[in-house]
């Protein structure tokens, strides 16, 4: 399997997820993972379906064929971007009649998209391409004793069609093995694949509010050390409008949200500026710390 | 009320509509919706009933842009009906008629204007630089031009 993909990084992530894009690079360079940057990358085009899906789709294919210019594959961090291109790709790649209808369009960048590009989520590349075995072979601080909740989101699995089914959309376990290939517990909870309601915080901020309020309360009952994530648009709802969503269902959460990447990082050795923790908006330093004086392994 | 009874054949000419008509109403797909457990006014099963009886006051409504692409009814469906890209489907027509809450108008906004959701700057290509992280582009003039004439007159933004 190709280790070189083209890094999509999306429009959160740029702007909010800096910790995400940093702990993916420290991580892609210790697995063998080679990254190239496109910096001619636009909007995946997830932002633009309600409104116009075929310009949603023009969108996802400028970023397609830049990809193909190259030769390369995609590699998403962000699991919007990674369902809408990995949709766009695989109406695009089958069908050639809608293939030169988005041409047309695409001729207004000076591109053309000829259907070879596919897409995959990092995690899915960790999981499925990477794999456990040489994962756990580059953690050098195992840590046994944390318990850690995974959140999988909507995107990363669903719609499954355009996935290749490689984990099940229902009883998922790829984040929960990755997890557990630090030495960690994976903790199981109800509503594991709650949805974090993001995509409604431009409609409805309570209704979205309320929906993360739920999954949280429910991991402050079970105690967990972090919610892992693996999007960056999950990331906002838990993490940076944890305190909103407090006030909002009048509880006291204070869950550190980490990114999978960050808590590999973590269990590579790496310390947590490089990882981009300082940019973690619920505190991180406790979790830090106690990772650091090796609590865990005394614990585990 | 207003009842057009080729509404389902017009929308199910739209992609990820096309299989609207082999819904049984088993209602799984509400079962499952995170939404609807959460506001009793949200129910996809309903949605996808209005439309078979032709009810198109659905496009003014709000219950249309309630739905957060989970795609846990989508998965589900015992009769292949693909409801969150129905809805999506729906939402485009609504759009058409314009009818779309002002925070969706204004991603859409962003994006055509700066080719992302996030205007990036040349403070925060310096700030990326800092961290050892690539430069991005952050203009994206012919994005404007993919998207359709009307949205580029705001004035269709209707409020909700
Ligand atoms: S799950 Fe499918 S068949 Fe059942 S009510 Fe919903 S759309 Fe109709
Ligand atoms: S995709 Fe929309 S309608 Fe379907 S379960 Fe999720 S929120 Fe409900």
């Amino acid at each position: 399997m190709n280790d070189r993909y083209a890094l999509f990084l999306g429009c959160t992530i740029p702007a909010r997820g800096r910790n995400y894009e940093m702990s993916a690079r420290q991580v892609a360079r210790r697995l063998d993972v080679e990254f190239v940057d496109i910096a001619e990358f636009c909007c995946c085009g997830f932002p633009v379906k309600s409104t116009f899906q075929k310009t949603a789709l023009v969108l996802a294919g400028r970023n397609l064929a830049l990809a193909e210019q190259r030769g390369l594959d995609i590699c998403a961090l962000c699991s919007a971007c990674a369902s809408s291109l990995a949709e766009s790709a695989h109406q695009l790649n089958h069908n050639e009649e809608l293939r030169n209808e988005i041409n047309m369009e695409l001729a207004n960048f000076g591109l053309n998209y000829n259907g070879k590009t596919n897409v995959y989520h990092f995690t899915r590349i960790l999981y499925e391409f990477v794999g456990l075995d040489k994962i756990k072979a580059s953690i050098t601080r195992e840590l046994n004793g944390f318990r850690f909740a995974a959140h999988y989101g909507c995107h990363y699995l669903k719609p499954s069609e355009y996935f290749g089914r490689f984990d099940s959309p229902e009883r998922p376990r790829s984040l929960d093995a990755l997890i557990e290939a630090t030495g960690a517990e994976a903790v199981q909870y109800q509503d594991k694949l709650q949805c974090c309601g993001g995509s409604v915080l431009a409609v409805d901020e309570n209704l979205a509010f309320q929906m993360a309020g739920d999954k949280l309360s429910r991991l402050k009952q079970e105690g967990v050390d972090a919610l892992i994530s693996i999007c960056p648009f999950c990331t906002v709802m838990y993490d940076d409008n944890q305190k909103k969503i407090e006030s909002v269902i009048e509880k006291e959460l204070g869950i550190p949200v980490l990114y999978l990447t960050q808590l590999f990082g973590l269990a590579m050795g790496l310390g947590g500026k490089e990882l981009g923790l300082q940019m973690n908006k619920v505190k991180t330093r406790t979790l830090l710390e106690r990772i650091e004086s090796g609590e865990a392994i005394r614990s585990g | 009320m207003s009842r057009k009874p080729d509404f389902k054949y017009i929308l199910s000419q739209i992609h990820g509509a096309e299989n609207l008509l082999n819904c049984y109403a088993c209602g799984t797909c509400t079962a499952g919706c995170p939404v609807r457990a959460l506001d009793e006014r949200y129910n996809p099963r309903k949605i996808i009933r209005m439309v078979i009886l032709g009810r198109t006051e659905i496009l003014a409504g709000d219950e249309i842009w309630l739905c957060t692409s989970c795609y846990t009814c989508q998965e589900r469906c015992p009769q292949d009906v693909k409801i969150t890209d129905l809805i999506v489907a729906l939402r485009n027509l609504a759009v058409a008629e314009g009818h779309l809450p002002p925070g969706i108008a204004m991603q859409s906004k962003f994006v055509a204007e700066f080719g992302r959701l996030y205007e990036l700057s040349d403070f925060d290509n310096k700030k990326r630089e800092k961290l050892g992280l690539p430069v991005l582009q952050i203009s994206f003039k012919e994005v404007a031009q993919v998207f359709p004439e009307h949205s580029k007159s705001k004035d269709k933004e209707t409020e909700k």
